[in-house]
């Protein structure tokens, strides 16, 4: 049983078809890269999944159960997790609210009133302990609004982490960021649980075909093809692509 | 005392974070200030209860807008229903005020639960228009219930019991300064206690990344209208004891006026952060007072002045300056 799958998701606005007929699985523990132009379809493809977009037609399996009807958090709570392309954060909160405020939502007690939320010591602990994984402990209080841009990538990833999901959805996580910190992304996506499924949308190939072990080519909304790195690397169709829309990767 | 407050950051990040939400002692310093009011200004106990009662609506207010970000310029749509429900129950049912409360609360948090969940599905200007055509609607209701509401006159005659049996409302205000000071200090432990919990602290996830709090497994919609029931509610119990401690209810109650300037006293205060409320409100009072002594026919301007400067230098309002002040303090001890 796939960790995630699609079947026949098919996207439109008005005539323009961003996502069509797309047939895709992500096996558990798969390190898989979503590779493409720009204008691809591959942030709409990770939202339909998460179900920020509501598709036209088709389905989405999370583990064998049909989540197409499902609301984003109700997939987030059967254990999808994803990163934006573009950073998505309480900036203007601490960088360790960032992480607690998603820790408390995974631990199911966002609705409770009764009680201090730093009451809850263990959380808070966790939270920074993630931080510190991401040597972004020492920013941990400061107000992620004042934070360089490369830090607020790895503010993203901790997000994301900290909700321990089984399907991991990581939009360009390297995107704009110096090699120092493009390494400690690389690392940390490294030593992730390998029982993680992820799905890593990047341009940075060499990023990609370190990490990935499986690679699918999506073109205009349409799955060009998938394969192994090696295939995918030596595939006259994929060349073409790269090579007529001008130097992406 | 603010020797330790000065001192206050110290020991792990963890640590730092965990104490932030425990109790100041310097939150005390309103409720002192409050009670030394009714010894030190003892003819102005009307325009006390006035001030409390507001700082009350205020904070019902910062609950929605301040926290979860909700803008809205309809929020004496739940102030009035709360003071019509309480002088409607104490005509018609009984004067006895603590249900009377209770009651303007139920129906209040009704219509903000109802509204809420219609309106709270936009954002932005849309929602800013919903919030002022339900305030409208409202509005136009009582004006044209004549029946029930009195139209245009209002609800007159409208006739308290002594609370809990014991203490009458007096001619003075004595009664009503202090059962508005009790009422406000119980809302304003729940306010805390909800700002601190972490349904409080998700409600500010929604504010600053909406987008995030759903990717995050957050049942957004839900924790809004949940929220604006409660402000609703609260807002409610504040047009309620406007209506008890004055004992009439006018479609001013209603009014749009009512609406903006209780954004304009929370903005001036701080918002996001409940003390802007009580600060806000305590200086437009005392400054529509002043300003309006100086020059009667112009003192909206200056209001309108201090407004603009507040916005345009100080966006966190009269709070936001205090805390820019002791961030100064604080650098130059090091």
């Amino acid at each position: 049983m796939s960790a995630l799958e699609t079947q026949l998701l098919c996207k439109n606005f008005g005539a323009l078809s961003v996502a069509n007929k797309i047939d895709f699985r992500l096996e558990p523990g798969a390190r898989h890269a979503l590779i493409g132009p720009n204008g691809a379809g591959k942030t709409t493809f990770i939202n339909l999944i998460t179900g920020r977009l509501t598709p036209s037609s088709g389905i989405i399996k999370l583990a064998g159960e049909d989540v197409t009807a499902l609301s984003q958090s109700g997939r987030v709570k059967r254990g999808l997790g994803r990163t934006f392309q573009i950073n998505t954060l309480f900036r203007g909160l601490s960088v360790l609210e960032n992480v607690f405020l998603t820790v408390c939502e995974r631990e199911g007690i966002g609705n409770s009133i009764l009680r201090r939320a730093n009451a809850r010591k263990d959380l808070l602990e966790e939270s920074y302990a993630l931080l510190e994984s991401l040597h972004i402990g020492d920013d941990a209080l400061n107000i992620v609004r004042e934070l360089p841009y490369g830090k607020l990538r790895l503010v993203e990833l901790a997000i994301a982490l900290a909700l321990k999901p089984k399907v991991l959805l990581l939009d360009e996580p390297a995107a704009g960021l110096p090699s120092s910190e493009t390494a400690i992304v690389f690392d940390t996506v490294q030593q992730l649980p390998k029982d993680i499924a992820i799905l890593i949308i990047e341009h940075d190939m060499d990023l990609v075909f370190r990490l990935a072990n499986r690679i699918t080519v999506l073109v205009q909304g349409t799955v060009l093809v998938e394969g192994t790195p090696d295939e995918i690397q030596h595939d006259a169709r994929v060349r073409e692509v790269y090579l007529g829309e001008g130097d992406h990767g | 005392m603010i020797f330790k407050w000065f001192n206050a950051e110290q020991g792990s990040a963890v640590e730092r974070f965990a104490k932030r939400d425990r109790l100041n002692p310097l939150e005390l310093l309103p409720w002192i200030l409050a009670i030394a009011a009714y010894y030190v200004f003892p003819s102005y106990l009307p325009l006390g209860s006035q001030i409390l009662l507001t700082i009350l609506f205020a904070i019902s207010l910062d609950l929605a807008l301040g926290y979860a970000g909700i803008i809205t310029l309809g929020h004496a749509a739940f102030f009035g229903v709360g003071a019509y429900s309480a002088g409607l129950y104490a005509l018609h049912v009984t004067g006895e005020p603590l249900s009377g409360l209770v009651v303007a609360a139920i129906a209040a948090g009704i219509l903000g639960l109802l509204s809420g969940l219609v309106i709270l599905r936009t954002t932005g200007l849309t929602l800013i228009m919903l919030t002022l055509a339900v305030l409208l609607i409202v509005q136009e209701f009582a004006n044209r219930a004549r029946p029930i509401t009195g139209g245009a006159d209002g609800l007159n005659g409208i006739a308290m019991l002594p609370i809990f049996g014991v203490f009458r409302f007096d001619l003075f205000g004595h009664t009503a300064y202090w059962y508005c000071l009790s009422v406000l200090f119980v809302m304003w432990i729940f306010g805390l206690l909800l700002v601190r919990s972490p349904f409080g602290r998700s409600l500010t996830g929604v504010r600053e990344n909406i987008t995030r709090m759903h990717s995050i497994g957050a049942p957004v919609r839900r924790r809004l209208v949940t929220i604006y029931t409660i402000s609703a509610a609260m807002a409610g119990v504040a047009g309620a004891l406007l209506a008890q401690t004055s004992q009439f209810v006018g479609l001013a109650t209603l009014g749009f006026e009512r609406s903006g300037e209780i954004v304009i006293m929370l903005v001036l205060g701080g918002i996001g952060r409940i003390y802007g409320a009580i600060v806000g409100v305590v200086i437009f009072m005392i400054a529509q007072d002043s300003f309006a002594r100086a020059n009667p026919a112009f003192w909206s301007f200056w209001v309108g002045l201090l407004l603009v400067l507040i916005v345009l230098f100080a966006r966190g309002g009269a709070l936001g300056i205090a805390d820019n002040l002791v961030a100064l303090l604080r650098g130059r001890k090091k």
